[in-house]
């Protein structure tokens, strides 16, 4: 009973010390929140006197929670983690600061960064909304024990007819299939394909260019796929994906290099050794996820949260610090600079993957954010899906979206 | 008046409290009392009711800030009501609510009767049983499902698999693996589980509606040489009647507004059996906060809400003079 009470009084005597210190919350969803913990004690170095209070919620709760907040202008964190699914989206509203303005000038930084990130987080009308701190640059993961049992070089698969032809043979000679599904051979293609400064779906001045023919291209590559039998036909992220990982039922797999860690973590921790990568077919650059820092207009310590993503983005400690916490790859160029990234990779069988994702990521185009992807990327999926399931021709699905995205822009 | 009188002749001071405090409660506690439901209602329904009517005539993307919308007038009635997207979404939420919602009152009737005639020992336990589903988190039932429905190693599809080994029904059975999570298929799927989920609760309100009929009508009708089936036919089925109105009417509140359960098993839109499988409720939810589209997501509610008045209103026309006692 003693000792409780003398428990009680220490703790009561720490939370007022504490309260002396100015807090700063920061809403982040998994597992961007282990970067976080890694970075925070550093951090607290030079800030000795800011208390850093995380607010974690899973992935899509996380963007909900702060759509609802944003709309209502309650609640809202003063350090917002924002994913590039939603980045556009947000970039579009009028919720977050303009980092360009001062007293944040963040354009003095923006030369610092993975150049494709700056245009990812910036409006139509110039706005810069969200400093990115970690990248995603795609890359093409295969299983090398099953290539070899087909006898199948990979460089062969570095054309899409030869990669397609590979698997035919993986098939025949070992059973597996060459991907899990093949709608994402088709989005490679077409976010691969996207010319610099432009939204994959529009032009320039905005008009929709789903009728194309890179888009009748990618959409071919996959048909042609599906029609050989060469995809599990498995959607990604369902327990049946990760089952086909672990049993190496699918032979190659195009992703973000992010793919690695959670396949050597979680998803399929026995097939270590048994994976490699190389660059995308054809000379193809694209990227796959990322993440981002905004400061929301209804911040209270604007000033301090920007101390603080400046200095989780720019110093590559921070960076440093993530990216062995969870193998977030620096959005920073300095940090990627950082001797462990000459290291071999184990699970990759030794390679030294990261210097190919490297240097993957500054070759990957910028693309540029338009209000409409999100819808644009929908409508497509379906016509993908009518292509691939239904048997539906490629130029009448094509303009079916074509018309559908064009009615959605009010 | 009680101010005036209390003024004219001045009572001792904790009298006076008490009769005011007597009066006040006299008044005013029957208020008080149901202010509660009233104070969440207000909050809870109807604000948010009100809002999204308000809404349903403006544009606005709420990522924006509060306030920050334009009025549009019925543009966003006019967009969804030529939307391809939208009626294909009512088209699944139609589909669904026949093809998972008949099969519910076709097998609970039968099933309430049987056990209220057959296992009426094991009453209690049978109908927990059957109920279980009901009471389960239809995020739970999804995920399950989801592995049962697999393409490669579920269960569903290593049943298949199986039966068409055997002579008679291999005929009938597709000789691949389905792929259930395709837009042509993901329907039959969403209608196993929300006809498994919901079932059982069927059968509880209708196994309590058969209770409640009369034994010696069957008896009489014994007496009068009537089989079982025409016991059924004609004493139990037209007794049933109100209840069947009932337990219709929530189905298709249900049905029209069916959400978890797709939303789940389609992996929140992004499986690409999506267009195939998402019901209006779900469409709308999308519109709302994954395309930030506010106003045109309140038109679908709005709109929605109509068509399932006219559906309770049909519904009325086919049960609802037996309901009333007519017929």
């Amino acid at each position: 009973m003693k000792r409780t009470l003398t428990l009680l009084a220490l703790l009561a005597f720490f939370s007022l010390g504490l309260a002396q210190k100015t807090t700063l919350t920061v809403a982040v969803f998994p597992n961007l929140d282990d970067a976080l913990k890694a970075q925070i004690p550093l951090f607290n170095k030079k800030f000795p006197d800011v208390e850093v209070k995380l607010v974690i919620q899973q992935y899509a709760d996380h963007h909900n929670a702060l759509t609802t907040a944003l709309a209502t202008g309650q609640g809202l964190p003063d350090v917002a983690a924002i994913e590039i699914g939603f980045v556009g989206r947000f970039a579009e509203g009028q919720g977050f600061e303009d980092l360009n303005k001062a007293p944040y000038n963040a354009g003095q930084y923006k030369r610092l960064f993975t150049p494709y990130t700056i245009a990812q987080a910036t409006s139509a009308d110039g706005r810069f909304i969200a400093m990115p701190t970690d990248i995603g640059p795609g890359t093409f993961f295969y299983r090398v024990d099953i290539l070899q049992k087909a006898g199948v070089d990979p460089k062969s698969m570095m054309t899409w007819p030869g990669y397609i032809a590979a698997g035919r043979k993986i098939k025949s000679a070992t059973g597996a299939f060459l991907i899990a599904d093949a709608a994402d051979v088709a989005w490679i293609n077409i976010f691969a394909t996207t010319p610099a400064n432009n939204s994959p779906y529009f032009d320039e001045k905005g008009n929709v260019v789903v009728d194309s023919p890179r888009f009748v291209r990618a959409f071919e590559l996959a048909r042609n796929i599906r029609a050989a039998g060469l995809d599990a036909r498995i959607g990604a992220w369902t327990n049946e994906w990760y089952d086909a990982f672990k049993k190496g039922t699918v032979a190659t797999q195009f992703s973000g290099a992010w793919l690695q860690g959670h396949l050597q973590n979680w998803m399929a921790p026995e097939t270590k050794g048994l994976w490699r990568v190389q660059q995308l077919p054809e000379g193809m650059y694209a990227s796959w996820g990322g993440s981002f820092y905004g400061i929301p207009t209804a911040s209270k310590n604007k000033a301090l949260a920007w101390e603080f993503i400046r200095y989780v983005t720019t110093t590559e400690e921070a960076q440093i610090a993530a990216f062995k916490a969870i193998g977030a790859f620096p959005a920073l160029l300095a940090a990627q600079n950082d001797p462990s990234f000459a290291e071999p990779v184990e699970f990759l069988g030794g390679q030294q993957a990261r210097l190919l994702w490297r240097d993957a990521a500054r070759r990957v185009k910028p693309l540029k954010a338009n209000k409409y992807d999100r819808i644009a990327n929908e409508i497509l999926t379906a016509a993908l899906s009518q292509v691939l399931d239904e048997g539906k021709d490629i130029p009448s699905a094509l303009a079916e979206a074509k018309r559908l995205i064009e009615r959605r822009m009010r | 008046m009680q101010e005036s009188l209390s003024k004219a002749s001045p009572l001792s001071d904790p009298s006076r409290w008490a009769m005011r405090w007597s009066n006040f409660q006299r008044r005013y506690a029957p208020y008080i009392f149901i202010s509660p439901f009233f104070i969440l209602f207000l909050i809870f329904g109807l604000y948010p009711s009100l809002f999204s009517l308000y809404m349903s005539f403006q544009a606005w993307t709420p990522s924006d800030g509060w306030g920050r919308w334009k009025f549009v007038g019925l543009e966003n009635y006019a967009f969804t009501l030529t939307d391809p997207m939208f009626w294909r979404s009512m088209w699944n939420t139609v589909w669904l609510g026949v093809f998972s919602g008949l099969p519910q009152h076709l097998i609970a009737i039968p099933l309430a009767f049987v056990i209220h005639m057959v296992l009426s020992r094991f009453k209690t336990f049978v109908t927990a049983v059957y109920f279980l589903p009901y009471i389960t988190s239809s995020v739970a039932i999804a995920l399950i499902f989801n592995t049962l429905f697999a393409t490669h190693n579920g269960v569903i599809n290593l049943v298949i698999a199986h039966l068409n080994t055997w002579p008679l029904l291999g005929a009938l059975l597709p000789d691949q693996n389905i792929n259930w999570f395709t837009s042509a298929n993901i329907k039959y799927a969403l209608a196993v589980v929300v006809v498994w989920q919901f079932t059982g609760w069927n059968t509880l309100l209708y196994l309590s509606a058969i209770q409640a009929i009369p034994k010696d009508l069957y008896e009489a009708a014994a007496v009068d040489g009537a089989s079982r089936w025409q016991q059924f036919r004609y004493i139990t089925l037209p007794l049933l009647r109100p209840m069947m109105f009932f337990a219709v009417s929530l189905t298709i509140i249900g049905n029209m507004q069916l959400f978890e359960q797709p939303f789940v098993l389609l992996n929140g839109g992004a499986s690409a059996a999506t267009p195939g499988g998402q019901t209006a409720t779900m469409y709308m939810y999308r519109t709302a906060f994954e395309w930030l589209e506010m106003g045109t997501a309140a038109s679908i509610a709005w709109i929605l809400f109509v068509f399932i008045g006219i559906l309770t209103y049909l519904n009325h026309l086919v049960f609802g003079r037996a309901a009333r006692g007519g017929d």
